[in-house]
C-alpha cells in the first residue's frame, strides 16, 4: 500500500510510472559493457599480487615472466614511481603506491602488471614474475591497531588515522560536557542504561559487472581515450590528466553501460592509472578486466566497525543519552574518500531523535584491503548502532519498541532545519506519521499477536522494527571545504549537479548530465523530468551521460545524489529552454508570451488548444535563425549547475517477521514490509526498483555476507563459493510502502532514495532474530546471522 | 578466473573418449564443468587434457532396466530432479538435485559429474548413497561396479581411476521411500550443504526392513551413516527409534570444521538432518 501524504507535485510525466528505456537494449544483450568495447591491436594486463598481508619485498625477478612468448612488457614500482601516488580525495593515512613500494601491506596488493597479448598470457606471466619476500607479523585486529602495539607504516605517527567525534563543530570540551552529563545519567537511580559492543562486518560489494578498464592513447592526436566501469569517469578523467602530465581535455573517459557500483566503481583505481600510462608507454590500446578474486582482494570493501552502543533511559522510555565509541577499519591504504566514510555515519549519529548525543569513531589502519564506500556508506553502520541499542533499551524496561522511538523522535515543530543532536541542519521531517503509516500498513498488532501465538505453539517468530534517517544528495557546495569535491584530482569542482538541454531541429530532445548511473534508471528518470517541463513525449528524450567528452563537467553517481542534484540542474534547464521556446513561439503563434501553454508535445495559446505548434515547428526557426525576429538569439538548448542548499534528509521505518529453527539456526525471512520517505517521486517503480535492491544488501548483510581475514591478513571469504550473496530466491516479496515529505532544497521536492534501503534493513532483521529468541534469553547476536551463531547463541542462552 | 593452458579434446564415442584417457597423462573428463572449470579457473587444478563428454550422443537418458534405473553420464541436474523414474525411485536423488547449485547450474551440471567430484558439501552423493546406488566405471579394459559407500573416498576424491570414466549411475527399485532435507549456506535449501542427510527406508510388515542413509557436509567426504542406518533398521520408526538412530548419526565419521559449521555444530547438524530424512522418508514408505 501506498501513504500519501502533504503536498505532492506529480503529472502525467513526473510521478508517473515510466518503464525503464534503458532496458530493452540490456535485456536482449544487447549493451555494451566496458569489457565488450573491443580496439583493435589491442593487449592485455595482469597483476602479480601479493599473497602476504605484511611483507617486505626483497627482489622482483621479472626475467621469466618478459621472456615468455607473447609477452610485451613487465612493469615494477621502478617503472612507475616517478607517477607518485594514487591520489585520493580525502589523503588522510598512507596513500597507495601504484605498484608496491619494497612493501606489501595487504593481501593482493598489486606487485607487478604484465602486458600480453591476451589475458591467459598475461596471467601465465604474472604467475611467473618471482617475488622474495619477507612475512612479517600483520595487524588486523581493530582493537589491536588501535593500541599501536605495532605500526601497519613506519611512515606513520600511528595506526589511528582519524577521529570523528559529535556533536559535530562544537568544541572539544563542549563534546565532552555532552559525553559527562551522559555518564552522570547512567548514575541516576531512575535511569536504565543498556550497552553492547557489536560487529559492523566488512563488505564485499559484488557488482554483477566486475571493474574492467580499456585505455587507448594516440600519440598523434595527444589523446588518451579511456573506457571504464565507473560510477566517477569525470573524476577519473581529472585524475587521470594529473598524474599522467595531460591536460583534462586531452583525456576522454567513457563509463559505458555500467552493471553496478554500489560504490566500489566510485573510486579512482591504481589499475586504471596503470592500463592507461601502458598505452601511452606502448603505443596500443590496453586492457584489464578484473577477476572475482581481484573483485574481492583489491577493489575496495565496506563497513568493517566494532563499537559499543549505549543508551541511558528513563523506565518510562525517554531517552536521555546516546553514547557510540566505535572503531572503523580502513584498510593498508587510504583511497578515495576513505576516512571520510565513517564521517558520513556521524551525519546520522543521532538517527531521528532528539536525545543529546555522544558519538566517536576512530578510523585506523590495518593490514587489509581498503575499505571505501559501500551503499549507505557509514550511515548503515551508525544506523545500525543507534537501532539495536534502542530495541535492546525498549525490551529492559518492557516498551512497545515503537512506542519508545516515537517518544523520541525530534518533533515536527523542528523542521523544516532541524538541527540534529549530533550537529546537523535537516531539511525536512514527519517521523512519527511515518512510523503510524508503517505500524498501520503491516498491522503491528496484530503481528505481535500472530507471534505470540507461535510462541504459545513453540514457535520462534520474531517482529522486528527499526526507523533511520539518512542524508543525501550531499550539498552544499560548501563541502568541498571538508573533502567532498574532485580537487584533488585535478578538477576543482564540488557536488553540484549538471545538466545540459537541447530541443533538437526535429522536435526531440537530448539530455547530457555529469552522473555515471550504473543502473539507476537516469535514461528513464531524466526523461520524465524533461518531459514534464517541455512537454515533450519521454520516448522523444534522448539522455546521454558517463562520456566526459560530451556531458557537462559532472560529479558522477553516488550517495543517492543524482535525482535530487543533477535532476535539479535538467529541470532548470528545462525551464531555461522552455522560456526561450516561448518567445519563439509566441512568434509564431502571434500571440503574447505570457499566454504560451506548453502541451503534448508543443505550445499552444492558453484557452486555445487550436492555436498550436509542434516543437519541430519551433525548432524549425530556432535553428534558421533568419525566421527569427530581430534580436532573438537562435538555438534551444541551456546548461546549467545546480547547488543545491542542503542535502536531503530521507527516512522511514520497516518492519520484518522472521522464524527462527531452534534447532539449527536458520533464519527464515518470512516478510519485510517497509514505509519509506524521500519526498516526491519521480518514477514510482524505479523508486520500488531501489528499495528492493537495497533491502537485498541489507538482508546480505544480515544474513549472510562477511569479508573475513584471518589473523594472518588471509581473505577467507575471496570467492563467491565462500561469500554467500542473497538472490530472488532467498527473498520474501518485499511490501513497499511511501508516506510524502517533500524537500524544500530542491524545487521537485525530491530526497535520494537509492541508499535507503540498505540504511534501513540490517538491523531490522536482527531486531526480529533477537525478538524471536528473546523467550530463550538471547539478548544480541553478531551480522552475519548465519545458522552456526545463531544456534551457537541459543545454546549460550540456554546453559 | 583464468586457467593455465590446457589441451581439448571432444570424442565423439565413448571408445575414443577411453583411449584418450589412456594414453594422456594428467587428463580430466569434463561434463557439465560447473565444478572443474571453476577450479581450473581460480588455477587451483590444471589438467593437461580436458576430454570433454559431452558431444557423446546417448549418455544423457535415464533409463528404466527393469530392477533399477540407470542415469547416463550427461544427464543434468534438472533432468534427476524432474524425471519421473528419478522422482519415483531415487526420490532422494531427486530432491538432492532440486537444490543443487541454481537454475543455470541445474540445466548444465550433471548428476555423475557431481558424483564424480565427490565433493563432501554437494548434495546428491548422500542422495546416491541412500537411494543404494551403484557407479559403473568403464575403462578401456571394460567395466567394473562400484557401490555408492565405497564411491567417496576422501576430500574430493572418489574410487575412480585416472583412465575411468563414471558412464552411469543404477539405483535399484527398492521400493519404500526416500528423502533428502539439509541446511543450506544461505539458509533453508539455499546453496551448498552446511550439513545434510538422505534416507531410504522400506517397511517390512511394520517394521523397517531395510534402510540407508546418506550423510553429506559432515566429514571430508560424502558417507553412508552406518550407525544410524544400523540402528534405524528393525524398529518400528516411532519419534524414539528416529532419536536414537539419529544419535548414531556420526558414528565412525570423521567432522570436520569449516566456515559455516564448528565440530560440536555439525555434529548436532548430523543428528537433527538424519532424523528430518528419516521422517520425511518415513512419510513415503
Amino acid at each position: 500500500m501506498t501513504t500519501t501524504m502533504g503536498p505532492t507535485t506529480t503529472t502525467s510525466a513526473l510521478g508517473g510510472v515510466v518503464r525503464r528505456k534503458e532496458d530493452p537494449a540490456l535485456i536482449q544483450g544487447y549493451g555494451k559493457f566496458t569489457d565488450d568495447i573491443k580496439r583493435t591491436g589491442e593487449v592485455s594486463v595482469a597483476f602479480t599480487r601479493s599473497p602476504f598481508a605484511h611483507a617486505r619485498i626483497n627482489s622482483i625477478d621479472t626475467d621469466a615472466a618478459k621472456a615468455m612468448r607473447g609477452v610485451h612488457a613487465v612493469y615494477t614500482i621502478e617503472d612507475v614511481r616517478h607517477l607518485g601516488l594514487l591520489l585520493a580525495q580525502v589523503p588522510v593515512g598512507a596513500l597507495r603506491p601504484l605498484l608496491a613500494d619494497g612493501m606489501v601491506n595487504h593481501v593482493g596488493e598489486a606487485v607487478a602488471m604484465v602486458v600480453a597479448d591476451n589475458r591467459y598470457l598475461a596471467q601465465d606471466a604474472a604467475d611467473a614474475v618471482i617475488v622474495d619476500y619477507d612475512p612479517l607479523e600483520a595487524v588486523i585486529d581493530l582493537k589491536d591497531a588501535l593500541s599501536d602495539r605495532m605500526k601497519v607504516h613506519d611512515s606513520l605517527d600511528s595506526n589511528l588515522l582519524i577521529s570523528w567525534v559529535g556533536p559535530f563543530g562544537a568544541e572539544p570540551e563542549a563534546q565532552q560536557q555532552v559525553k559527562a552529563d551522559i555518564d552522570a545519567a547512567k548514575e541516576r537511580d531512575d535511569t536504565v542504561t543498556v550497552s553492547q559492543e557489536m560487529v559492523n562486518q566488512r563488505l564485499i560489494p559484488v557488482a554483477i559487472e566486475p571493474r574492467a578498464v580499456v585505455a587507448d592513447y594516440n600519440k598523434g592526436y595527444g589523446a588518451l581515450t579511456v573506457f571504464s566501469s565507473s560510477q566517477i569517469p569525470h573524476a577519473l578523467a581529472g585524475a587521470l590528466g594529473k598524474t599522467l602530465g595531460l591536460l583534462s581535455n586531452q583525456v576522454r573517459v567513457v563509463a559505458p553501460e555500467v552493471g553496478g557500483g554500489f560504490g566500489c566503481k566510485l573510486n579512482v583505481y591504481n589499475d586504471e592509472v596503470l592500463v592507461s600510462w601502458a598505452s601511452m608507454q606502448l603505443g596500443r590500446p590496453v586492457r584489464w578486466t578484473e577477476t572475482r578474486r581481484e573483485a574481492a582482494n583489491s577493489t575496495i570493501q565496506g563497513r568493517g566497525w566494532i563499537g559499543t552502543a549505549t543508551v541511558v533511559g528513563t523506565r518510562d522510555g525517554e531517552i536521555i543519552g546516546y553514547q557510540l565509541e566505535g572503531i572503523a577499519d580502513m584498510g593498508a591504504y587510504t583511497q578515495n574518500f576513505t576516512v571520510a566514510i565513517p564521517f558520513l555515519g556521524l551525519f546520522v549519529g543521532s538517527g531521528q531523535y532528539k536525545m543529546p548525543t555522544y558519538w566517536k569513531v576512530d578510523c585506523v589502519t590495518t593490514h587489509t584491503n581498503t575499505t571505501d564506500a559501500y551503499r549507505g556508506a557509514g550511515r548503515p553502520e551508525a544506523a545500525y548502532y543507534l537501532e539495536r541499542i534502542i530495541d535492546m533499551f525498549a525490551r529492559e524496561i518492557g516498551m512497545d519498541p515503537a512506542e519508545v522511538r516515537r517518544k523520541n523522535y525530534i518533533p515536527n515543530d523542528q523542521f523544516p532545519g532541524a538541527v540534529s543532536p549530533v550537529g546537523f541542519a535537516m531539511d525536512t521531517g514527519d517521523y512519527a506519521t511515518n512510523l503510524d503509516a508503517l505500524l498501520a500498513a503491516a498491522d503491528y498488532t496484530g503481528l505481535l499477536a500472530e507471534r505470540d501465538r507461535a510462541r504459545a505453539e513453540g514457535r520462534y517468530l520474531g517482529v522486528g522494527l527499526a526507523t533511520y534517517v539518512e542524508v543525501c544528495g550531499f550539498a552544499p557546495a560548501g563541502l568541498a571545504e571538508l573533502g567532498f569535491s574532485w580537487s584533488e584530482y585535478g578538477l576543482p569542482s564540488s557536488f553540484s549537479g549538471s545538466g545540459l538541454v537541447r530541443v533538437n531541429p526535429d522536435g526531440t530532445a537530448t539530455v547530457q548530465i555529469g552522473t555515471g548511473p550504473s543502473g539507476q534508471g537516469h535514461e528513464t528518470t531524466w526523461a520524465q523530468i524533461v518531459s514534464d517541463r517541455l512537454a515533450i513525449p519521454v520516448e522523444h528524450v534522448k539522455v546521454r551521460h558517463g562520456d566526459t567528452g560530451d556531458s557537462p563537467m559532472g560529479v558522477g553517481t553516488f550517495g543517492s545524489r543524482s535525482a535530487a542534484v543533477d535532476g535539479t540542474a535538467t529541470y532548470e534547464a528545462s525551464d531555461r529552454v522552455r522560456q526561450k521556446a516561448a518567445k519563439m513561439a509566441a512568434h509564431l503563434l502571434e500571440a503574447s508570451e505570457d499566454d504560451v501553454v506548453f502541451a503534448n508535445g508543443g505550445a499552444h495559446v492558453a484557452g486555445s488548444p487550436d492555436s498550436s505548434v509542434t516543437w519541430a515547428e519551433i525548432a524549425n526557426i530556432a535553428y534558421m535563425p533568419h525566421k527569427l525576429p530581430e534580436g532573438m538569439e537562435g538555438g534551444l538548448e541551456a546548461s546549467v549547475v545546480f547547488n543545491p542548499s542542503n542535502a536531503t534528509w530521507p527516512f522511514g521505518s520497516h518492519i520484518a517477521v522472521v522464524e527462527v529453527d531452534p534447532e539449527t539456526g536458520n533464519v527464515d525471512l518470512l516478510r519485510y514490509i517497509t514505509m519509506d520517505d524521500c519526498g516526491n517521486l519521480i518514477n514510482p517503480m524505479i523508486v520500488a526498483g531501489q528499495v528492493h535492491g537495497g533491502i537485498a544488501q541489507g538482508v546480505g548483510q544480515a544474513l549472510f555476507e562477511e569479508a573475513l581475514y584471518d589473523e594472518a591478513g588471509n581473505l577467507l571469504t575471496g570467492t563467491l563459493i565462500d561469500y554467500p550473496i542473497p538472490t530472488a530466491a532467498d527473498l520474501p516479496s518485499f511490501e513497499l510502502g511511501h508516506t510524502t515529505t517533500p524537500t524544500d532544497v530542491n524545487p521537485m521536492g525530491v530526497k535520494g532514495v537509492g541508499e535507503a534501503g540498505t540504511i534501513g534493513s540490517a538491523q531490522t532483521i536482527v531486531n526480529a532474530v533477537v525478538d524471536a529468541l528473546a523467550p530463550l534469553g538471547v539478548r544480541h547476536i553478531d551480522m552475519p546471522l548465519r545458522p552456526r551463531k545463531v544456534w551457537q547463541a541459543i545454546q549460550e542462552a540456554r546453559s | 578466473m583464468y586457467p593455465r593452458p590446457f589441451e581439448y579434446v571432444a570424442p565423439k564415442t565413448l571408445d575414443e573418449a577411453l583411449a584418450v584417457l589412456d594414453q594422456t597423462e594428467d587428463a580430466k573428463v569434463l561434463s557439465g564443468g560447473m565444478s572443474l572449470l571453476g577450479l581450473m579457473k581460480l588455477r587451483l587444478l590444471s589438467p593437461g587434457t580436458l576430454v570433454d563428454i559431452g558431444r557423446i550422443p546417448g549418455l544423457d537418458q535415464i533409463e528404466d532396466r527393469g530392477d533399477h534405473i540407470a542415469i547416463g553420464a550427461g544427464v543434468t541436474h534438472g533432468t534427476t530432479a524432474v524425471h519421473p523414474l528419478t522422482t519415483e525411485h531415487a526420490t532422494a536423488l531427486a530432491q538432492a538435485a532440486s537444490w543443487t547449485g541454481d537454475v543455470q547450474v541445474r540445466n548444465r551440471g550433471t548428476t555423475c559429474g557431481s558424483l564424480a567430484h565427490a565433493d563432501t558439501a554437494a548434495d546428491q552423493p548422500a542422495g546416491a548413497i541412500a537411494c543404494g546406488a551403484t557407479m559403473v566405471a568403464r575403462s578401456s579394459g571394460g567395466e567394473r561396479e562400484i557401490p555408492s559407500a565405497d564411491f567417496f573416498v576422501d576430500t574430493l576424491t572418489s574410487a575412480l581411476a585416472p583412465n575411468e570414466i563414471l558412464v552411469e549411475v543404477r539405483i535399484p527399485k527398492g521400493g519404500g521411500g526416500s528423502a533428502y532435507d539439509k541446511l543450506g549456506r544461505r539458509g533453508g535449501h539455499s546453496d551448498y550443504a552446511v550439513a545434510g542427510a538422505a534416507a531410504w527406508v522400506r517397511r517390512d510388515n511394520g517394521t523397517i526392513g531395510d534402510a540407508r542413509i546418506g550423510l553429506t557436509g559432515v566429514g571430508t567426504a560424502p558417507s553412508l551413516a552406518a550407525g544410524s542406518t544400523e540402528a534405524i533398521i528393525g524398529t518400528d520408526g516411532s519419534p524414539e527409534a528416529i532419536a536414537a538412530a539419529a544419535a548414531r548419526a556420526v558414528e565412525g565419521v570423521t567432522v570436520l570444521e569449516d566456515l559455516y559449521g564448528s565440530e560440536d555444530y555439525k555434529r548436532h547438524l548430523a543428528t537433527v538432518y538424519v532424523a528430518r530424512a528419516l521422517e520425511q522418508a518415513l512419510a513415503r514408505a
